[in-house]
C-alpha cells in the first residue's frame, strides 16, 4: 500500500504500480483538469506539481510516488483563481484550452523557483509543453504579468 | 435560413403547460429537448455547463431562450475547440437581443438537425450564420419591446430595449427587465422576417468589439469538460489495437497475456469496413478494462497476426517519385485562359520549377476519444466532435439504427483541425458499447492518432512560366498531383474534387494572359482528409513560391515584383460558383491592401537582406478572406532558423469578435511553423513510420515565431472565415525569407529535409 496526498488530501493505493500517475489521477480520483497527450513525457499535458515541483503524470509510475505531495490545476485552484491562473484569464490565453492547465503548473514551477524569468528563462521553461492552437507568445506574456503581480 | 418557431406560444395556445406538453414542445426545439433529456436521464451525465431550462419561459426560436429571472439562455450550435465560437455567435445574438452579455449563459447544443449545419469546418461559422444569430437575437428583441407595450397599454413605437436587458418607456419612465417580460413575451405570435429592424452597425455594442473567450476562467481551472473528460456511471475503458495498415484484417489474436493484466475485463472484435471506409472505424481488437491505463496496456500484450491487405505495398519514398513523375505529364485541365503552349514555343526566359508537400498529421492535443452508451434501439455518445450530426448518421449507420435515436452530446474538443468532424472513433465506441451492453470510452493514444489519422494529402506540384523583357509572366502553367480527399467516400476517386481545385488552383490572383492550371491522378494508399486549410496549404506553398523565383529570375524586389502581379484591383470572373461571387466578389484592391499592410508593418525593404537575415512574403486568399504574411528569418551557420517576427494582415470583411481574430492568426503562424519545419508523414510497407512527437515534431516555444503581429482591417463586406486563412501563406513565406536570408531555395517541405533546423 502506497501512501502519498493529492491536492493536501492523504491517499493511498495498492493497484499497479505501473499504472502512471496521469491515470490514477483521472480514472480513479476522477480529477480530470489533469490532461492526456502523448503518454511519453513529450507534450507536457499532463504536468502536475511533486513537492512543488513540476512533474509529467504521464510517466511517474505509481510505484514511486510514496510520501510525495502531489499537487494538480484542481489544487491550485481551490481558494479561488491563482495568481498564474488570473493572468491567464487577463491575457485570454487559451484557444482550445486543453493544454492550458499544464502550462499553467508549468509556469507555477517556474515563477517559484524564479519570481523573475527572462524571455530564455520562460523558454527553456516552457519548451516541454506543447500547444498545438499556438498560444506560445500569450503564454509569455502571461507568465510576465503573473510575475509583476506576484513581485 | 432556419424557420423561427415560438415554441412556448404552442405550447401555450394548445392549452399544455403540462409535462405532457412538454414532450411535445421537446419535440420542436432542441433546447427543451435536450432539458428533457436531462431531466430524464437522472443526473447520469450533466456537463457543468448546462444549467436547468425552464421549459414555460421564453423560446422564440431554437437558438435562446430567456428565464424568468431574466437569464439568457444563448445556444452554441457548433462546435468550440479554439476557434472562439462559443462566444463570437453568442454575442451577435445578444448585441441584436440588447441583452446584457454578463447574463447570458452559453448552452452547447447538441446535433439536431433543427439548427442547420453544426459542421464545425471550413471557417464558416459566422459566416454563415451571422445573419441568422442578427434575426434571432432581433426577433426576441422586437416580442419583448411588444410584451411591455402590451403591458403598458402604449404603442410599441414609444418603447426600446434600452440600455440593455430591459424595455422601457420614456414618457413615462417606466422600464421592464427581460426576465419579467418572458411570460409575456411567450405568448406573442413571432413576428415576421419583413417586421424585424436589424441594428445599423454604428449601434452594435458587441459585434466587433474585442471579448475574450466566454470559457476562459473554466478552462484555466481545468473544469471545462473535454471528451476525454467524460466519465457516466458503469463506464469500461477500451484501447482499440487496429490493423496497421488501411484495409487490413485480423488473421489471428492470442489474447491470453493481455486477459492476464490486472483490469483488463475482456477482448472484443471490430469488423473490418467495408471499402470505401469513409468514416467507418477501422477494424481490429478492442481490450476493454477498468481503467484507461489497464487497457493500454493490456493492448501491448495482445499477439494479433494481421493480413494486411494491398496497401502493405505503399511505401511513401516511392510513392513520391510516382507523384513527381505524374507532376511533369500533362494533367486534367481544370481552368484554362488563352494559349500557354504558344508562348512557352515562342522561347525566351522560361522559369520551371517542382515543389513537394508531404503527408500531415492533424495531431490535436486531446487525441480522438468518445464514450457511446447503447441501450436497445438508443444510443447516447459523448463526443469531441466538430459534426455532431455526422456522429447521429454514422453511429447510425454503423449500428443499422436510425438517426433520430441517437443523441450526441458535444463536449469541449482539445483542438479538432478538421480530425474531429470524422466520427470514426465516435462509431468505434458505438460498436463497443452494443457489444458489450455497457457504456464504454475508447480512448486513443498519441499512436493511434498519428498512425491512424484521416491524412492531409501529400502532393507534388510543377510550375512553368514564359517571361516578359520586364520579367512578368506571358504564360504560366501549373500542374498538381496529390491523393484526393474524395478517395476516403470512393475507392476509385484519384482527381481533385472541385473543393480542392478552388483552394488556390483554378486561379491564381495574377495578371497573366495565358494561364492553365491542371490536375493528374494519384491513388491513395492512407485515409485522406482535411486539415486546417486543406489543399491550400500544398497550393500556396507551391504558388507564393514560385512567385518569389520569378521576382529573383526578373532581379526584382520580391514585394514589388508580388504587387505588379497581383496587378490593379479588379474583380476576379468565374473563379467561384456564381452564388458566392455575388457576396463574395473576388477583389485583388483587397489583396493589394493587406500586402501593403503587412509589408509596411514589417519595414519591407528598410534592411538588406543576406548572411543569414531576410523577409519573406506571401498572399492568399482562402475561406474568403485576404491574407498577406510577411516572415523575418534568422538562419545561422548550422542551418539553425529563427523566427523572431511574423506579420500578417487580413481581410475577412465585418469580423464579429476582433480578440478571436487575432488569435486565431497568431496561432495560424504557429501551426504554419510546425507545417514548415518539421511535418512530414511517410510509410513503409503500408505502417505509418512516425507515432508520436519525438518523430512527428510540432512547433514548441523556442522554435515558434517570437512575435505575432495581426492586423485586421476594418471592412463592411459580409464576414468570411478566419479559423483557416492564417495558415497557408506561412510556409511559403518563410521559405521566401529563407531565401532571402541564405540563397537557398526550399521547394520541398518540410525544412527539416533540407538540411535547417
Amino acid at each position: 500500500m502506497t501512501h502519498f496526498k493529492v491536492n493536501g488530501v492523504a491517499q493511498s493505493f495498492d493497484g499497479d504500480p505501473e499504472m502512471p500517475l496521469l491515470w490514477y489521477l483521472r480514472d480513479i480520483l476522477g480529477l480530470t483538469g489533469t490532461k492526456f497527450g502523448c503518454g511519453m513525457a513529450l507534450c507536457g499535458a499532463c504536468t502536475v506539481l511533486e513537492n512543488g515541483k513540476a512533474i509529467r503524470s504521464c510517466t511517474k509510475q505509481m510505484g514511486s510516488v510514496s510520501g510525495l505531495e502531489i499537487t494538480t490545476i484542481e489544487g491550485i485552484s481551490a481558494g479561488g483563481p491563482h495568481a498564474v491562473q488570473k493572468a491567464w484569464a487577463e491575457v485570454n490565453v487559451p484557444q482550445c484550452g486543453y493544454c492550458q492547465p499544464g502550462q499553467i503548473m508549468q509556469a507555477v514551477s517556474l515563477l517559484a523557483a524564479k519570481p523573475h524569468p527572462s524571455d530564455a528563462d520562460i523558454d527553456d521553461e516552457m519548451a516541454g509543453n506543447i500547444c498545438r492552437c499556438g498560444t506560445y507568445q500569450r503564454i509569455r506574456a502571461a507568465i510576465k504579468t503573473a510575475a509583476k503581480e506576484t513581485a | 435560413m432556419m424557420n423561427i418557431e415560438n415554441v412556448s406560444r404552442r405550447n401555450f395556445l394548445q392549452g399544455m403547460l403540462s409535462a405532457g406538453a412538454f414532450v411535445i414542445c421537446a419535440r420542436t426545439n432542441p433546447l427543451l429537448a435536450k432539458a428533457a433529456r436531462s431531466g430524464a436521464s437522472g443526473g447520469t451525465f450533466a456537463a457543468p455547463w448546462e444549467p436547468s431550462i425552464d421549459s414555460t419561459a421564453f423560446h422564440p426560436g431554437v437558438y435562446l431562450g430567456i428565464q424568468t429571472d431574466g437569464t439568457v439562455f444563448i445556444v452554441a450550435h457548433r462546435t468550440e475547440m479554439g476557434n472562439g465560437v462559443r462566444t463570437s455567435l453568442p454575442r451577435i445574438l445578444a448585441d441584436e437581443l440588447d441583452a446584457d452579455w454578463n447574463r447570458v449563459q452559453v448552452i452547447q447544443g447538441d446535433g439536431d438537425a433543427k439548427y442547420g449545419s453544426q459542421d464545425t469546418d471550413g471557417s464558416h461559422s459566422v459566416r454563415e450564420f451571422f445573419d441568422t444569430m442578427r434575426e434571432a437575437g432581433a426577433t426576441a428583441r422586437l416580442m419583448l419591446v411588444r410584451a411591455a407595450a402590451q403591458q403598458w397599454g402604449v404603442p410599441e413605437e414609444q418603447c426600446a430595449a434600452d440600455p440593455v436587458h430591459v424595455v422601457t418607456h420614456k414618457a413615462s419612465s417606466r422600464s421592464l427587465g427581460y426576465g419579467e417580460l418572458a411570460v409575456l413575451a411567450a405568448k406573442l405570435p413571432v413576428p415576421k422576417k419583413e417586421e424585424i429592424k436589424l441594428k445599423s452597425p454604428e449601434q452594435w455594442r458587441y459585434i466587433g468589439k474585442p471579448a475574450p473567450g466566454y470559457d476562459v476562467s473554466d478552462v484555466c481551472a481545468g473544469k471545462a469538460l473535454f471528451g476525454m473528460d467524460v466519465r457516466v456511471d458503469g463506464m469500461i475503458y477500451a484501447a482499440v489495437a487496429h490493423p496497421p495498415v488501411l484495409g487490413g484484417k485480423v488473421k489471428s489474436v492470442d489474447d491470453s497475456a493481455a486477459l492476464k493484466v490486472k483490469g483488463v475485463q475482456r477482448t472484443v472484435a471490430i469488423e473490418p469496413f467495408t471499402p470505401p471506409h469513409a468514416f467507418q472505424p477501422l477494424g481490429g481488437v478492442a481490450v476493454i478494462a477498468d481503467n484507461t491505463w489497464s487497457a493500454f496496456k493490456g493492448r501491448r500484450q495482445l499477439k494479433v497476426e494481421w493480413d494486411n491487405g494491398a496497401n502493405a505495398s505503399y511505401t511513401s519514398a516511392d510513392y513520391k517519385k510516382e507523384l513527381q513523375q505524374t507532376a511533369r505529364q500533362p494533367g486534367k485541365v481544370v481552368h484554362s485562359v488563352g494559349d500557354p503552349d504558344a508562348e512557352f514555343a515562342k522561347g525566351g526566359k522560361i522559369v520551371e520549377a517542382e515543389y513537394f508537400a508531404p503527408h500531415l498529421a492533424h495531431a490535436s492535443m486531446e487525441p480522438p476519444v468518445a464514450v457511446a452508451d447503447v441501450r436497445g434501439e438508443k444510443v447516447t455518445v459523448w463526443s469531441p466532435t466538430q459534426d455532431p450530426q455526422g456522429v447521429q448518421e454514422q453511429v447510425a449507420k454503423t449500428l443499422g439504427l436510425k438517426k433520430e435515436d441517437v443523441t450526441c452530446h458535444v463536449t469541449f474538443l482539445g483542438g479538432g483541425f478538421g480530425r474531429k468532424s470524422k466520427p470514426d472513433y465516435a462509431a468505434e465506441a458505438a460498436v463497443l458499447s452494443q457489444k458489450t451492453g455497457k457504456p464504454v470510452k475508447v480512448v486513443w493514444s498519441r499512436e493511434d492518432d498519428i498512425q491512424f489519422d484521416y491524412y492531409h494529402s501529400v502532393a507534388a506540384m510543377y510550375l512553368k512560366a514564359a517571361l516578359d523583357d520586364a520579367g512578368k509572366p506571358r504564360a504560366w502553367l501549373q500542374r498538381s498531383v496529390f491523393p484526393p480527399i474524395g478517395s476516403t467516400f470512393d475507392k476509385t476517386a484519384v482527381y481533385g474534387g472541385a473543393g480542392e481545385m478552388s483552394m488556390g488552383w483554378n486561379v491564381v490572383p495574377f495578371e497573366v494572359p495565358n494561364f492553365r492550371a491542371e490536375n493528374g491522378q494519384a491513388v491513395a494508399h492512407v485515409r485522406i482528409g482535411w486539415l486546417r486549410s486543406v489543399a491550400n496549404i500544398y497550393h500556396a506553398f507551391a504558388v507564393q513560391s514560385f512567385a518569389n523565383e520569378l521576382a529573383v529570375a526578373a532581379n526584382r524586389d520580391p514585394y514589388d515584383y508580388l504587387m505588379a502581379l497581383i496587378g490593379p484591383g479588379r474583380t476576379l470572373e468565374g473563379t467561384q460558383p456564381p452564388e458566392l461571387s455575388q457576396k463574395y466578389p473576388y477583389e485583388t484592391a483587397r489583396l493589394r491592401h493587406v500586402a501593403e499592410l503587412a509589408a509596411a508593418k514589417a519595414n519591407w525593404g528598410k534592411k538588406k537582406p543576406g548572411n543569414g537575415w531576410g523577409m519573406g512574403i506571401a498572399v492568399h486568399r482562402s475561406f474568403l478572406t485576404y491574407v498577406a504574411t510577411v516572415v523575418e528569418a534568422e538562419v545561422d551557420s548550422g542551418g539553425a532558423v529563427r523566427i523572431p517576427h511574423v506579420y500578417t494582415a487580413v481581410d475577412a470583411g465585418i469580423v464579429a469578435n476582433p480578440e478571436m481574430v487575432r488569435s486565431q492568426f497568431e496561432g495560424a503562424a504557429v501551426f504554419g511553423t510546425s507545417i514548415a519545419r518539421t511535418g512530414e508523414i511517410t510509410a513503409t510497407n503500408g505502417v505509418i513510420d512516425q507515432s508520436n512527437f519525438h518523430n512527428y515534431p510540432v512547433a514548441r516555444m523556442n522554435d515558434a515565431p517570437v512575435h505575432v503581429d495581426v492586423q485586421i482591417v476594418e471592412s463592411t463586406a459580409a464576414p468570411a472565415g478566419v479559423g483557416e486563412p492564417g495558415v497557408p501563406p506561412f510556409a511559403p513565406a518563410l521559405c521566401n525569407a529563407i531565401y532571402a536570408a541564405t540563397g537557398k531555395r526550399v521547394r520541398e517541405l518540410p525544412l527539416s529535409r533540407n538540411g535547417f533546423v
